[in-house]
């Protein structure tokens, strides 16, 4: 089974998030960066898990600069056998899915996995686009993936529910909550992943198609009105006549 | 040139989000002096109905092998429609089909996606929430066909009026390799991304026994019921209803939270809602700060009493 997972470089969570240079850039200064939780939690542990049940190899490919090798090298330490960089910036998602498509055309995986989105642009696009690039199969957000044989068996998230769907390898999925739980490199995973593997290839030539010209931050709250515990009525009084929410 | 707005159908119905998405590529063809058509795929009825919503024309292709979700097949026929029509705009709902479907037309047309669009375009450009909410972005979209995902519950409804005419379509689909086999509901209730209500609690609540005075208040509402993401991790409440960065994100009108502190996990997922109302009983809580309304009290007291006032107010 040869597993391909797509992770991409996120800031941390808790991030403050600013902007410089006239609110064209993300301010990284005292950022810390991560792998994308998606694509860590549960894309790369399910393939984890896969590998671990059914024998193979789980490769993690970025695209990205070198600022991308410590994530990299983070998901070695998970537990990923080797690691594939295109270096090149990554502009859009579509050119971003162009590279992993181009690459990942003549590599014979069965399986490509991603998370549902990234944490900073929350595009939840670049999975879609690979299937598309190399005409497979897509589902997206999903919760559950079992493997038998060529055969797989995956959960997604719909409205209230989950459809369950029955797709052959090869296949191309983005992962959300549920898909499995994270895990915590260990010492021996560090000390192995600095002699995996992480081959870094050039990128091809892409056209881009979306470009951010700037960022802003949202209205800052007006403040929060307070209502006395003992007097609940003047809340929905408000709700209805102030905010007309209800 | 003509704006092509995909509006999708659940069991022969089509979506809140569909007739969202129909109102937002009215007004901006509208503004482009342009018509909004609307492609529907698969079985589904009351299509006249987009009309209201500002589109002239509904594309109907009414073959039964699109009632099951197939990403694939689907933006060949949205591709097929787009082609037919000369649309050099595509709008898609930014929910579980639109992020389905809209990355596929995008790389199938190489066409420029913005996702999760909260306002109208400003010429090529559109804004769009990103880092999870906490702020927005302003993208350009450079090729010559555009697809924009319109985030749920984020554009305002504008009448434009009119009547949609229906015409069959006919599309021969491509073969694919998705199988549905079985579609579980976990519950009837009310989807909690479609909510214009949702009340939610957090661990303030003390323990699963105490959730009914939440169900309570949330029928008393017609709301959907919500919780923090420790509360489904131990098991007091069913995942899906989790909210925050790694549940479910949500922007309803009006978000009622009791009992929840407010970390920033979980404010990335509810930070979009019109209305936030914050019941605690530490008022150093930090979800007192992104609030609009906030009671510094016990759930257990003021939870009961605003189920009887909505209820009073209900019956007035």
């Amino acid at each position: 089974m040869k597993i391909l997972v797509c992770i991409s470089k996120a800031p941390d969570t808790t991030a403050k998030i600013a902007f410089t240079d006239g609110d064209t850039k993300f301010d990284e200064n005292d950022v810390q960066f991560i792998v994308n939780p998606y694509d860590e939690w549960y894309a790369l542990v399910r393939g984890l898990e896969l590998r671990e049940a059914n024998g193979g190899t789980v490769t993690v490919l970025n695209v990205g600069g070198a600022d991308s090798d410590p994530i990299i090298r983070k998901a070695l330490a998970i537990g990923a056998d080797d690691a594939v960089r295109i270096d090149a910036e990554t502009t859009d998602a579509l050119y971003v899915a162009k590279q992993i498509a181009n690459y990942a055309k003549d590599e014979d995986f069965d399986m490509v996995l991603a998370g549902k989105e990234t944490i900073d642009y929350n595009g939840s696009q670049v999975g879609g686009m690979i299937a598309e690039l190399m005409s497979l199969p897509y589902v997206s957000l999903a919760s559950k993936l079992e493997v038998n044989g060529s055969t797989a068996t995956i959960e997604r998230e719909i409205e209230g529910g989950v459809e369950v769907i029955e797709v052959n390898t090869p296949y191309v999925l983005s992962a959300a909550k549920g898909m499995a739980e994270a895990r915590i490199p260990n010492m021996r995973g560090i000390m192995a992943a600095r002699s995996k593997p992480l081959n870094v290839v050039s990128a091809s030539e892409a056209t881009v198609s979306t470009t951010v010209k700037g960022f802003t931050l949202p209205p800052a709250k007006s403040g929060c009105k307070y209502v006395d515990a003992d007097n609940v009525q003047e809340l929905v009084d408000l709700l209805h006549n102030e905010a007309k929410a209800i | 040139m003509s704006v092509l707005i995909y509006t999708d159908s659940n069991n022969g119905a089509l979506t809140k989000n569909a007739f969202e998405a129909a109102n937002y590529g009215a007004q901006l063809a509208q503004a482009a002096g342009t018509d909004a058509i609307a492609i529907v795929a698969g079985s589904a009825s009351g299509l006249e109905a987009l009309g209201n919503y500002g589109v002239s024309k509904v594309m109907h292709v009414a073959d039964t092998n699109l009632d099951n979700f197939d990403p694939q097949k689907v933006a060949h026929v949205i591709a097929e429609a787009a082609s037919q029509t000369g649309a050099d705009t595509i709008i898609f709902a930014h929910d579980y089909t639109g992020k389905s479907v809209a990355p596929r037309l995008s790389a199938k047309l190489d066409a420029g996606l913005v996702s999760g669009a909260v306002a109208l375009p400003n010429g090529n450009t559109v804004k769009k929430a990103v880092f999870s909410g906490k702020a927005f972005a302003e993208v350009e979209i450079t090729t010559a066909t555009k697809i924009i995902s319109v985030l749920p519950n984020s554009v305002d409804k504008i009448d434009i009026g009119g009547s949609a005419s229906v015409e069959a379509f006919s599309v021969e689909l491509p073969s694919t390799g998705i199988t549905v086999k079985e579609i579980k509901k976990e519950s009837t209730e009310l989807s909690l991304t479609e909510a214009d209500i949702v009340v939610s609690a957090g661990r303030g609540l003390k323990g699963p026994e105490n959730w009914g005075m939440i169900e309570d208040l949330a029928k008393a509402l017609g709301a959907a019921t919500a919780c923090s993401r420790p509360v489904a991790d131990i098991g007091w409440r069913p995942h899906h209803e989790h909210v925050g960065q790694t549940g479910l994100a949500i922007r309803p009108n009006l978000y009622i939270a009791a009992g929840i502190s407010g970390a920033i996990q979980h404010l990335a997922g509810v930070n979009g809602s019109k209305v936030i109302v914050v019941i605690n009983t530490d008022p150093e809580a930090p979800f007192f700060k992104a609030a609009d309304y906030g009671i510094v009290g016990d759930a257990f007291e003021v939870v009961p009493k605003l189920v009887e006032s909505v209820n009073k107010l209900k019956e007035s």
